[in-house]
């Protein structure tokens, strides 16, 4: 058995002239929280209509669960949950009503065990007291839980959640990280994606960032912190002194402010720069390695801010 | 509850063959509001005809419609209400309503985004159009029969009933009668499933369930108006509307079932067409929506 739960080889999606997938590889380990991260625009949600089969793909292969889709897609995708492009629902069912509807269209699911399932579903994103209203009454982010309380009505392996924060109150966006680290817990893998930094930091063990349609890294999260070179930071009033400490020791992009210093470590020991700085008798008033901000390393990896790819 | 399944390599599920995404579908057409009041108004039609009939008998000289002339015998007797308001309904409301069931089957769904959900459950694309296809049909063979029940039961209070004169001048008893109106509604229900495998072709090629039932009643009423022209009579055998009206063939004596098979086989030709071309649009098509 395959140890991925996804794994994509060249997958690509043009529309028009517009690549908005190129040749994208991903590997998804089984039992990890992976973080899918990008700007807006930057091709994750039609990465995922591919995964599923909404789409298909222009080049490229990619198989969930060890086996090959679109071949397998009626064996494979009934252990898939999935959450694409926020909540589709009739206006005019109620929450409960829409959910047994999917359930009643899934060939895998037993009739008699629907209720529950459905009851259980509703409890476990918080929507039990809300289920009998029209859905066309329910708030955003009661429409994001129905969504993802339909990813969850039968066992899954792989959960595959497109952006599924949006729209939820900060309460609801921890429920909602809680709840993705309880699915982990229980043995299943996430595919999580999110234009949210702090989302991946907070909840993945793996991430992979997508820019302008093309994977730009993957890895665990700890080693794409640790890749990202470190900073030190003098606290000093003599910080032009400091800097060409920092300079002379070969550390680079040294920066000053009128209180501080800052500098990219390199491969210099943080211990040596501290001597070098009271050997030249500067007013050392504080000093930390910093590790990189996600934030920073994406920045580096692209070369650019955070925003809408075009 | 663990809902998720942790050791083992599981096998494939099971698959069961099961009518619940079926009834799931009819029930989905049967809760919407905008098809309850639709049924009311193909219902409403009736009695409003028999009623301006009681109050005032109108002149039927130059009605519009290619149809046999029912409307100067439902004074004589309430049962040829039913088939009035039939042939009346014909010409627009019962297209509509097709029309409104195949906006909603496909592009309904799309527009709503819960056709992603449907097909990541995964409901196959074949079985999706197979069971939209059902309930445009439930809804074919359903609305004939709720114009002629409506019709019965206004035309007999009003006018009566008792034997009932056939297009041929023989008379048959009331039950029998009742009997070839049956056989009315199955032929209309027959036509009108063809009109919805077009329908449900116009609903794979869009998103907007608007855009489809506008096409679609546009089609029917430019049907029905090229009939009308001599100038096409070679287009007139291949028209999708061209065989509506022979459903009094079945108030003949006796029933010409002949003159019904162009009709019925029209009607074949028009689903096989129409059902093959929407799902060669429909297995591959990426859904974006
Ligand atoms: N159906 C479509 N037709 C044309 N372009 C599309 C379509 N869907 C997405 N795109 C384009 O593909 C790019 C990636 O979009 P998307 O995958 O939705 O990004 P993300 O989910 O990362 O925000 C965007 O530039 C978008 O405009
Ligand atoms: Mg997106």
């Amino acid at each position: 058995m395959s140890d991925l739960a996804v794994a994509t080889h060249g997958l690509t999606k043009r529309f028009g002239s517009q690549v908005a997938v190129d040749t994208v590889d991903l590997a998804v380990p089984r039992g990890s929280v992976y973080g899918f991260l990008g700007p807006n625009g930057s091709g994750k949600t039609t990465t995922i209509r591919m995964l599923l089969g909404l789409i298909g793909a222009t080049a490229g292969q990619h198989e969930l669960l060890g086996a090959a889709l679109p071949e397998h897609a009626a064996d494979v995708l009934p252990r898939v949950g999935a959450l694409v492009e926020g909540p589709g629902f009739h206006p005019y069912l109620s929450g409960r009503d829409n959910l047994r509807r999917i359930d009643a269209a899934d060939r895998t699911a037993g009739a008699r065990t629907s209720d529950a399932r459905i009851a259980a579903a509703l409890d476990r994103v918080g929507l039990g007291a809300a289920a009998g209203k029209r859905y066309r009454t329910y708030s955003l982010g009661m429409k994001q839980r129905l969504a993802i309380a339909a990813a969850l009505l039968m066992p899954r392996e792989l959960l595959i959640l497109d952006e599924p924060t949006n729209g939820l109150d900060p309460q609801g966006t921890r429920e909602v990280r809680t709840l993705v680290g309880t699915l982990a817990a229980e043995g299943a893998t996430v595919l999580l994606s999110t234009h949210l930094l702090a989302e991946v930091e907070q909840v993945c063990t793996h991430v992979g960032v997508m820019h302008r349609g093309k994977l730009v890294a993957q890895q665990p999260l700890a080693g794409l912190r640790s890749d990202a070179a470190p900073r030190v930071r003098v606290l000093t009033d003599q910080p032009a002194q400091a800097a060409r400490v920092l300079r002379t020791l070969g550390l680079t992009e040294v920066a000053e402010t009128a209180a501080e210093t800052t500098g990219q470590l390199g491969a210099v020991a943080p211990e040596k720069v501290v001597a070098a700085l009271v050997h030249d008798g500067v007013a050392v008033r504080g000093f930390a390695v910093v590790a990189p901000s996600l934030e920073d390393v994406f920045v580096s990896l692209t070369g650019r801010g955070f925003d809408v790819s075009g | 509850m663990s809902a998720v399944e942790v050791a083992g390599v599981p096998a494939a599920p099971v698959r069961r063959v099961s009518t619940r995404f079926l009834r799931s579908e009819l029930r989905l057409i049967a809760v919407r509001r905008r098809n309850q009041v639709g049924l009311a108004a193909l219902a409403a039609v009736p009695v409003v005809l028999a009623v301006a009939m009681k109050v005032a008998a109108p002149d039927t000289s130059d009605r519009p419609g290619g149809g046999p002339d029912f409307f100067a015998q439902i004074t004589g007797n309430g049962f040829f209400v039913a088939l009035a308001a039939l042939g009346v309904e014909l010409g627009l409301f019962l297209p509509i309503a097709i029309a409104m069931l195949a906006g909603d089957a496909v592009a309904g769904e799309a527009n709503q985004g819960t056709l992603r959900y449907l097909l990541t459950v995964p409901v196959g694309r074949t079985r999706l159009l197979a069971v939209k296809y059902a309930g445009i049909v439930a809804g074919a063979f359903l609305a004939p029969l709720v114009v002629a029940v409506s019709g019965l039961v206004i035309g007999l209070i009003l006018f009566g009933g008792g034997d009932v004169t056939l297009l041929s001048g023989s008379q048959v008893g009331f039950g029998e009668a009742l009997l070839r109106l049956l056989g009315v509604c199955l032929y209309l229900g027959v036509c009108l499933s063809a009109l919805g495998a077009v329908g449900l072709f116009l609903s794979t090629l869009t998103e907007q369930p608007m855009g489809a039932t506008i096409a679609l009643t546009m089609l029917t009423v430019a049907s029905f108006v090229l009939q009308q022209i001599p100038q096409l009579d070679w287009l007139h055998p291949y028209l999708l509307t061209r065989h509506w009206q022979d459903f009094g063939e079945l108030l003949r004596d006796p029933v010409s079932f002949g003159a019904l098979t162009p009709g019925l086989l029209s009607a074949g030709a028009y689903v096989l067409v129409f059902a093959t071309a929407a799902w060669a649009r429909f297995a591959g098509r990426d859904v974006t929506s």
